[in-house]
């Protein structure tokens, strides 16, 4: 089910973070990619993800997408600890032998989540999804 | 009447019992392998290189060759590249026994006629620069930039001032920033005005006593001088900082002015452009450096001197940054380039510099009216088209446009280089072509945006291949051959 | 001058044609103050036949070892080359075309490369291998730098002292300015001990660089090495000489993770140091880390197989200052050379042109250590080179005998190891005859 993007918020940096309460009392961060940075980037062929129980901190890069022309660095917007890594992106198609990118660029709020995060602390600045989309305008 | 066998590879043309080497018997008594050396350090299993006959190699590899464009089969306009004539007496003086045969630790006295070679290579890089200090180690372009700025690093080191910030102009080269990041400086990019030049608002904006190097390109990649090259030199010495100056544009500028005396404190050299090194597919280069007499004591070592009793090898440098790589340098390019400077002498190395600039000057004035040039009317020795408008009306790139030169026989220019240039394609004529050669480039890019974007997405039709598929490349890297299961 | 092809008057339409009156003019951008109002002052210039006799003069003024009876190695070695090498290296094609960033138009040169890195992978036992970089010793510390980045240990770095003194000196200049330990293992016994290795990998190293045959000629033990470095979770990388290839144990087989070495001895003369072959090799995993141009197979638009440069976003011109290495120009035509070299060895050639440097070395350090004025600095097993010690410690005096004789008898280590500075360093390749060694043995150990 995908996410409602405007109720999202977004780092500077182009992810899309999602809060909610998780087990303990400590919030569940699930963190995606903008599609406005995954149309940036055009034809996806990697994706480099962390592994599950990796500890992230805040503002440093977590992970990569790699496109023919580019590759970008993604950054963890918290302080916290890699609970759940979204398979699809990393497990080759059977049939064809390769990732199916499909999820990301087609779903990017929904199936084409990234990594969920038990979160420990720190938040980079977000912005909420007005605020991001004028960002973006201002890079075309 | 292209030999279709000349495709596969030599793993699919290898058959067992094949051999292109016969070696001459063993003449010193035999001794069993396993008294030599233990066991388990032996290979258990022969190596599965292929099996082929000298015929088929010979066949396979020239056949090979002909599916290559080169500078001496096409005209080859690649901007920031120097695609220059390539002497064949050059190759052949190389080839000398006297200089190819030379181990890299004989004594100095053995080979003095080299360490001649290399102390006035080292002279005339120096005088051509007009710094006084030169390390030809660097074995590439890249590798002088990232040498140049450890011996930066290493200076104010050694003065006890903290310096942590390179400034990089948006336009430079990608090895710009890449290198450093090796010497473990932070970049920060500095804008360029709509003129293409350093925007010195920004530039005074960046600079603070943080900065250890600015790096330029002069020409710059757009193959336009900076004109206030002076004054941009004297704002960052007045923070402290050095100016490191990209050859890779010395083409435009050889006896014209020099580096040194615009102000930059450090600088490299690519051999393989400006001084007619063959490209040979993708190297090898050389990328000497040439310094300030005060960052001197930190370059790489050894250096050769002159004394009294000949040339040496000077490994006592106390302050050297060390090592960049083994041995001396890419000596065999070095030759290459000392007979290309002994070829011309002064007068000849200015005709380079204003027949390049003539050539690109001449070009530029035919394309401008092809297609727009962004930044003016003039250029140095190279200048960049954009195919940004013809983008947006008829949905041909860039790309189209340089896929479609293949057909005709002519090797594509630089494309989406420099990135401050929409849909960029930068042309690098130099100055070993002919006016009947740039107007046929010229005649025939005016012919290509007249075809239409059917015939341009197709392009190029009449290669042995078209459009390789980049993403599929990527996504299954296949690189390596594999036997069939 | 040859190589100016406008003359007067297709000067004077140019310069109509762009709207100036002279040369002069084009340069007029340009501040009087930065001009150079002297010709620059370099040696006047030569034609074809003043060059080659000024040429011809200087390389009188060497003697190549190479030409002559040359026991030279420590990462050069006078191999013999066969002349398809150079007769096919020396086409136009690929000596004056540039990188394939156009591959329709380069299909030779990625071609030739594709078989290069497949070759270099058969050779070593990995899974991949770029298209080169610059030499051993620099690809040797981008294999470090690779292994820092996979293992995500950026702290710690192990090195054995039986690698060629000046990689280490490279690998220390290229960290200098990163937060990184260096620590060096002493080896003298000529071969890393594994209890040296065993008490410094730790938990923050994040790798092992190991050579092998080592610098003095040794063979390590590295597959016992290789173990202990994975149990403290580094990885191994491994410095090889590929003529050694052709009988010892692959590195892929015996645990390395990423393997490097000087490619010269494929097919490349000496030329005094220069250009050389940065070979570099990787299991996957260490994959999206290789620094260097990589060429990959895959289709046209027709379905017809052909090649491209690949992974591209980790090279410079992409990923700018995240870029893995700033590496741009490589060493692309002495990689071709190091194809057709092994091409033409074959797997049977490579074998017997091991053997006899295996054979020659052993035969030499035999003949030389006869008398007993020189002596094995180290009692372990060699390939193609060795270390003896002079027991009067007055080496100079020994080369300059040789020397006399024509002979380049070896290597004085004093330079490098201090405690090694009556010793000298020998290597021995299929060039080496019976009586060329017989002469050495008589001149040294009289």
């Amino acid at each position: 089910m995908s996410l409602d993007p405007k109720s999202l918020k977004y780092t500077t940096t182009h992810e899309w973070i999602y809060l909610e309460d998780g087990p303990g009392g400590a919030k569940t961060a699930t963190v995606g990619v903008s599609d406005f940075a995954i149309q940036a980037l055009t034809d996806l062929v990697h994706v480099e993800l962390p592994e599950v129980g990796r500890k992230l901190q805040v503002g440093k890069p977590l992970g990569e997408v790699e496109s023919v022309k580019a590759v970008s660095d993604l950054y963890s917007p918290v302080d916290g600890e890699v609970i759940a890594v979204n398979q699809a992106l990393i497990l080759p198609d059977p049939k064809t032998k390769s990732v199916n990118f499909d999820v990301l660029t087609d779903d990017p709020y929904g199936t084409g989540w990234l990594v969920k995060i038990r979160v420990t602390g720190g938040q980079s600045e977000l912005l909420d999804y007005e605020t991001y989309k004028k960002q973006c305008e201002e890079l075309e | 009447m292209r030999n279709t066998r000349s495709t596969e590879l030599i793993f699919e043309l290898s058959k067992p019992g094949c051999s292109g080497a016969m070696l001459p018997p063993c003449d010193v008594p035999l001794r069993p392998v396993g008294e030599l050396l233990p066991r388990d350090v032996l290979a258990e299993k022969p190596l599965p290189l292929p099996e082929l006959s000298e015929p088929d190699i010979v066949r396979h590899f020239v056949n090979l060759s002909t599916l290559n464009m080169s500078v001496d089969t096409h005209f080859y306009p690649l901007g920031s590249c120097t695609m220059k004539y390539n002497p064949k007496r050059n190759e052949r003086i190389a080839g000398m026994p006297g200089f190819a045969n030379l181990h890299p630790y004989q004594s100095d006295d053995t080979v003095q006629g080299m360490l001649e070679l290399l102390y006035k290579s080292q002279q005339i890089l120096a005088e051509i620069a007009g710094l006084p200090a030169v390390s030809l180690q660097p074995a590439a372009g890249a590798q002088g930039e990232l040498t140049a700025l450890l011996v930066a690093a290493a200076y104010f080191r050694d003065a006890g001032i903290a310096k942590s910030v390179v400034l990089i102009p948006d336009g430079a080269h990608g090895t710009n920033p890449a290198s450093a990041a090796m010497a473990g400086f932070d970049t920060l990019p500095v804008k360029s005005s709509d003129d293409g030049l350093i925007d010195l608002d920004d530039l005074r904006a960046r600079l603070d006593d943080r900065v250890a190097v600015l790096m330029i390109t002069n020409p710059n990649t757009l193959g336009i001088f900076e004109t206030r090259i002076a004054e941009i030199a004297e704002m960052v010495h007045a923070v402290g900082g050095l100016v490191y100056l990209d050859g890779a544009n010395m083409n435009a500028i050889l006896g014209i002015t020099r580096p040194g005396d615009f102000g930059a404190d450090l600088m490299h050299f690519n051999p393989h452009k400006t001084f007619s090194g063959p490209h040979g597919g993708g190297g090898p280069g050389a990328g000497p450096i040439a310094v300030a007499e005060k960052l001197a004591p930190y370059l790489p070592s050894p250096l050769v001197v002159q004394q009294s009793t000949g040339y040496r090898l000077d490994y006592d440098r106390p302050m050297s940054i060390g090592r960049v790589r083994s041995f001396f340098g890419n000596v065999g390019v070095l030759v290459r380039m000392y007979c290309y400077i002994r070829s011309h002498g002064p007068a000849g190395l200015r005709k380079i510099s204003e027949n390049a600039v003539l050539n690109a000057n001449y070009l530029l004035s035919r394309v401008k009216h092809i297609l727009p040039v962004p930044r003016g009317d003039r250029c140095m020795h190279e200048f960049v088209a954009s195919a940004a408008r013809i983008k947006a009306d008829r949905d041909i790139s860039a790309m189209d446009i340089v896929k479609r030169l293949l057909d005709y026989g002519f090797h594509a220019p630089t494309v989406y280089f420099p990135l401050i240039v929409k849909e960029a394609i930068m042309v690098e004529p130099t100055e070993t072509e002919s006016k009947a050669t740039l107007d046929a480039f010229a005649d025939t890019l005016e012919c290509i945006i007249h075809e239409t974007r059917e015939q341009l997405h197709d392009a190029p039709s009449s290669t042995p291949v078209s459009r390789p598929d980049e993403v599929q490349a990527a996504r299954q890297p296949k690189l390596v051959w594999k036997p069939q299961a | 001058m040859p190589y100016f092809l406008n003359n007067a008057d297709d000067q004077r339409a140019m310069l109509k044609a762009i709207g100036v009156e002279s040369i002069d003019d084009l340069f007029a951008m340009l501040p009087r103050e930065l001009r150079l109002d002297r010709p620059l002052d370099v040696p006047p210039a030569l034609g074809e036949l003043e060059l080659t006799s000024h040429m011809s003069e200087l390389a009188a003024k060497n003697d190549p070892a190479g030409s002559g009876i040359c026991f030279l190695g420590g990462g050069s070695y006078d191999h013999f080359i066969p002349a398809v090498v150079d007769y096919i290296a020396s086409r136009s094609e690929f000596v004056t075309s540039y990188t394939p960033y156009q591959p329709e138009v380069s299909q030779g040169n990625l071609q030739v490369l594709f078989e290069y890195q497949t070759l270099i992978a058969q050779l070593t036992g990995m899974d991949y291998a770029n298209s080169s970089l610059y030499d051993g010793g620099s690809a040797a510390t981008e294999a470090v730098l690779m292994a820092m980045s996979v293992t995500r240990r950026p702290g710690r770095v192990l090195v054995a002292g039986s690698v060629h003194p000046d990689y280490r000196q490279i690998l220390a200049t290229y960290l200098t300015n990163l937060d990184v330990e260096l620590v060096t293992l002493e080896t003298p016994g000529g071969t890393l001990d594994e209890e040296t290795l065993r008490l410094a990998a730790n938990d923050k190293t994040a790798c092992l660089l190991l050579q092998q045959p080592n610098f003095f000629g040794c063979v390590e033990k590295m597959e016992t090495l290789a173990k202990i470095v994975h149990a403290a979770g580094a990885a191994l990388v491994t410095v090889v000489d590929p003529i050694s290839l052709g009988l010892l144990k692959r590195p892929g087989d015996a645990g390395a993770d990423i393997v490097v070495a000087e490619g010269q001895s494929l097919g490349t003369p000496m030329q005094f140091g220069g250009p050389y072959l940065g070979i570099l090799a990787c299991r996957e995993q260490f994959l999206r880390r290789m620094p260097g141009r990589l060429v990959g197979q895959t289709v046209d638009r027709h379905g017809r197989r052909c090649w491209v440069l690949t992974l591209q976003t980790r090279e410079q011109h992409i990923r700018r200052d995240k870029a893995t290495s700033n590496i741009c120009t490589n060493q692309a035509l002495l990689a071709v050379r190091a194809a057709i070299y092994l091409a033409t060895m074959g797997p049977t050639g490579l074998a017997d042109v091991a053997n006899l440097c295996l054979q020659k070395a052993h035969y030499a350090a035999q003949r030389l250590t006869a008398t007993g004025r020189l002596k094995l600095a180290f009692q372990q097993p060699t390939f193609k080179e060795f270390v003896v010690r002079a027991s009067n410690g007055r080496v100079d005096e020994l080369l300059a005998k040789a020397q006399a004789a024509g002979i380049f008898a070896g290597l004085p280590l004093g330079r490098w190891y201090p405690e090694l500075k009556d010793c000298l360093l020998l290597a021995v390749t299929e060039k080496r005859t019976k009586a060329e060694i017989d002469r050495l043995a008589g001149i040294l150990s009289e």
